[in-house]
């Protein structure tokens, strides 16, 4: 038998006071991220903020600061520039949304045409959203995170007890936060493709934190003479190496959607890598040490 | 015991093959196949989304109010009409929404009341004010909804696009998507251009048709209105034609002044299409008007010979000719510098009619075919690694075992591919995500119930008890993770849009086929090893 970890015996709840410090930060960061968000100060897609994006693919290499000359010459405003040198592709995004939306891109391509008419380019892609839809697209993903988080708590809550959902949820509300914190530190875009990573990541967060649940759930039953820190402990560790390797595989996909995958869906792949690690995480140090905040000792025995 | 493996293994076969006869149509094989085949066996295959294939993704708002505004408007004249023929003295004014009609007396109000009954009548100081009742706005703004869906339609018919999906979304939107067009542009304009054709006499006798400059720069436009706005008497209007010189290509815009209420309006066009001039070989627009057309045409020129009756489309002159004589046999003529494709276009739009009410653009989605065909090669790429990682990884990690999970893992790919080419799903580059993801979670169910056996086995057990009981206890932590996934999922196909959707469908089938081939796929190649040879060591 090749073994990842051979008996481990790791004093998880132990270290409750580190790893609150842990989570804590990072639902801070989470909560901040989310409250820049709401005021739209954080980097939002075009999809939730409305705007235009453009995307060219150049024949030969060009440098973006001949781009950002070319477009400040013609008048274009309040534009961010985004190159994939390895494909001489480059993004324009620009948040201008008013007017007739069908035009702005096409405003855009004609300063370039003037501007560096050298520089021969295919139009990979063009975006314009309205603020309308904006609206629509962040009332709509801000809806569906809370759906999905409701769907699954009572979904734990049912399966397990109560004690057991709350933990879950407060777990995947945790990931969720964390990669949105992360996403805001280092600037990413969140657009609608990274929302979607995060629901994933809600969901599939939850495959570890069942694993732990019900191994808890079992030594509850065969270890009644333990205590409670005890039993949770004893249960991470047997169940530490298929919680590691589950969280492994997806991450070997992940990886491989990362780095070969595409421009269009890094940071969804990106969002999906730190949620794999993140959910592994608060498994093992959010949603077990949880269940202790109800009895110090033996609290499901029994209804 | 036997039996029972047989009967698993041949269900396994039967929905490999059927999974792989749905999925033929997205593979080279297919042209291979004989024509009975061709004809009888599923041909459509997994359908590529906008964002694969390149093409439109367009979403507008019917500016529904307009319409109501129209239609006030065209209850201002009726009223006006009912009111001279009671032979009652009013003065007769659309402010907004809102009919004004002064002075107010009882007789005004019961004609009123009894031929409009769809308003609802207040009085302000001397004034009778009209408002439409909500309904009836409700109704007007539906209307317009339903007729622009239809319109679009026809001239996306006529305009040629293959497989166009347009569709209402919610009160007032109407979402139109549009594979593989090459020239965007002109498709957007073809939807959106309202196409309202009128045709409107000019007003000379005013002095104000005298002072009006003879052409302004396109820049000036705003500021003459604004300059003249208060001399335009009443039920007049001021609109521009735009002139286009042939060598400069500088284009200049001339107002004139012309009668607000149309002579005649479009919908009673029976045929148009392109013409080349003789003189410059330009192309023109000729249009036939229907038999009342004709009618009501030779009428108005019989009646207005010599003078000059402009021709408008959508709030522009294309020209003001002098009526000559009386013209019967409705002919008439749209001139005004066309290309060919802009002479084509308009007799799209002129027969499938002009839109109830303008269009406002909400969303804009193009995306030209090779950056599709850029992500459907990263996309096989990604998952090509993913898979591959995945294999080995299984392989060195469970050995004997692994290589079950692996049999499982392609198994599961085949029917995710299958169900997708049965449904016609749409595959979107988020969707090839969800596939890699999937493949990344399918093995996640054999991990659970191999660490399960492992832990059997270390009790103690022998390799096909270890393996049964390790199933059964497996099974609950799988079930429980696989739900929570498919929670997630049915949120983003509700809340998604295209992309995400394709997401959400690829995520949730992979799951759902991931419980079949776990459950049913691996236990039965253990059964029937175990069934077969006396196994001593279990290889995990």
């Amino acid at each position: 038998m090749l073994e990842l970890l051979k008996k481990p015996n790791i004093d998880f709840i132990g270290k409750k006071y580190i790893t609150l410090i842990v989570t804590g930060t990072l639902s801070i960061i989470g909560i901040i991220a989310i409250i820049q968000i709401a005021t739209g100060k954080a980097n939002m897609g075009i999809d939730f903020a409305g705007g235009t994006e453009v995307q060219l693919r150049f024949e030969k290499p060009v440098n973006l600061q001949v781009v950002r000359s070319a477009l400040d010459a013609g008048g274009v405003k309040g534009f961010e520039l985004q190159d994939i040198p390895a494909e001489n592709r480059v993004m324009i995004k620009t948040k201008q949304s008013e007017g007739d939306l069908s035009k702005i891109a096409d405003s855009i391509t004609a300063v370039l045409d003037q501007n560096m008419s050298e520089h021969k380019y295919v139009i990979d892609s063009t975006t314009s959203i309205g603020p309308k839809v904006g609206t629509k697209l962040r009332n709509d993903a801000v809806k569906a995170i809370i759906m999905a988080t409701l769907g699954i708590l009572i979904y734990v809550a049912v399966r397990f007890k109560f004690q057991f959902g709350v933990g879950a949820t407060i777990a995947t509300i945790h990931d969720v936060l964390a990669i949105l914190g992360i996403f805001y530190i280092m600037g990413k875009e969140i657009n609608l493709i990274v929302v979607s990573g995060l629901l994933t990541i809600a969901g599939y967060s939850l495959t570890d934190t069942v694993v732990v649940y019900d191994r808890i759930r079992e030594n509850l039953k065969l270890q009644f003479r333990e205590p409670l820190p005890n039993v949770i402990n004893n249960s991470i560790n047997e169940v530490l190496s298929r919680t590691i390797i589950t969280s492994l595989t997806v991450f070997m996909a992940a990886a491989a959607l990362f780095f070969l995958g595409g421009e269009v869906i890094h940071d969804f792949a990106f969002a999906i890598l730190l949620g794999v690690i993140i959910g592994t995480y608060s498994s093992i140090f959010v949603a077990s040490p949880i269940l202790l905040l109800w009895k110090k000792n033996r609290p499901f025995e029994k209804k | 015991m036997k039996k029972n493996v047989l009967w698993r293994f041949s269900l396994i076969g039967v929905t490999v093959l059927v999974a792989v006869i749905f999925f033929l149509p997205n593979t080279p094989l297919f042209k291979f196949m004989p024509d009975w085949w061709k004809k009888s066996m599923p041909s459509k295959g997994i359908v590529l989304g906008l964002d694969l294939q390149g093409g439109l993704h367009l979403v507008f708002e019917v500016e529904g109010d307009k319409a109501v505004e129209a239609s006030t408007e065209r209850f201002t004249y009726l009223i006006k009409e009912t009111l001279q023929k009671k032979k009652l003295q009013a003065e007769v004014k659309r402010n907004g929404l809102q009919i004004e009609i002064t002075p107010s007396s009882p007789e005004i109000s019961t004609a009123v009341k009894e031929n409009y009954p769809n308003f609802n009548m207040s009085t302000s100081g001397q004034n009778l004010v009209l408002a439409m009742a909500d309904k009836e706005k409700t109704a007007i703004k539906d209307n317009a909804a339903n007729q622009a869906l239809e319109t679009i339609r026809n001239r996306i018919d006529q305009f040629g696009v293959s497989e166009p999906t347009i569709q209402r979304q919610g009160e007032n939107e109407i979402v139109v998507q549009l594979p593989g067009v090459k020239d965007p542009r002109r498709a957007i304009d073809l939807i959106g251009k309202t196409a309202q054709l009128e045709f409107k006499l000019l007003d000379e006798e005013s002095p104000l048709a005298a002072q009006l400059p003879q052409a302004v720069a396109p820049s000036e436009e705003e500021g003459l209105l604004s300059q003249f706005a208060d001399k335009v008497p009443e039920g007049d209007e001021i609109l521009f034609e735009k002139r286009v010189n042939r060598e400069t290509g500088v284009v200049r815009k001339s107002p004139i002044l012309l009668k607000k209420q149309a002579v005649m309006t479009g919908d009673l066009l029976s045929e148009a299409r392109v013409s080349l001039d003789n003189q410059f070989s330009e192309p023109y627009v000729s249009i036939t008007f229907n038999e009342e057309g004709a009618r009501r045409f030779e009428e108005v020129t019989g009646a207005n010979v010599k003078k000059r009756l402009a021709i408008i489309l959508d709030n522009t002159v294309y020209s003001a000719p002098v009526i000559q004589e009386k013209i019967s046999g409705g002919n008439a003529q749209i001139s005004g510098s066309f290309s060919m494709d802009e002479a084509k276009d308009l007799t799209i739009v002129l027969k499938a009619g002009a839109l109830p009410a303008p269009l406002k653009m909400l969303q804009n989605v193009t995306v030209g075919p090779s950056l599709g065909e850029d992500s459907i090669n990263a996309g096989k790429l990604a998952g090509l690694v993913g898979t591959l990682a995945t294999i080995i990884f299984m392989l060195i990690y469970y050995k004997g075992s692994g290589l079950i999970a692996d049999f499982a893992l392609i198994l599961n790919i085949v029917l995710l591919f299958g169900a997708m080419a049965s449904l016609n799903a749409t595959l979107t580059l988020p969707g090839i995500a969800g596939i890699i993801l999937a493949i990344g979670m399918a093995v996640d169910s054999n991990v659970l119930m191999f660490e399960r056996i492992r832990d059997e086995i270390r009790t103690g057990k022998p390799p096909r008890s270890a393996i049964d009981s390790g199933y059964d206890k497996a099974f609950a932590t799988i079930l429980d993770s696989h739900v929570t996934t498919l929670i997630t999922a049915a949120v983003l196909f509700q809340f998604g849009t295209g992309p995400i959707k394709g997401f959400a469908v690829t995520l949730s089938l992979g799951v759902a086929i991931n419980l079949f081939t776990a459950l049913v796929g691996t236990k039965s190649i253990f059964d029937l090893i175990t069934s077969k040879y006396k196994i001593v060591r279990l290889s995990i």
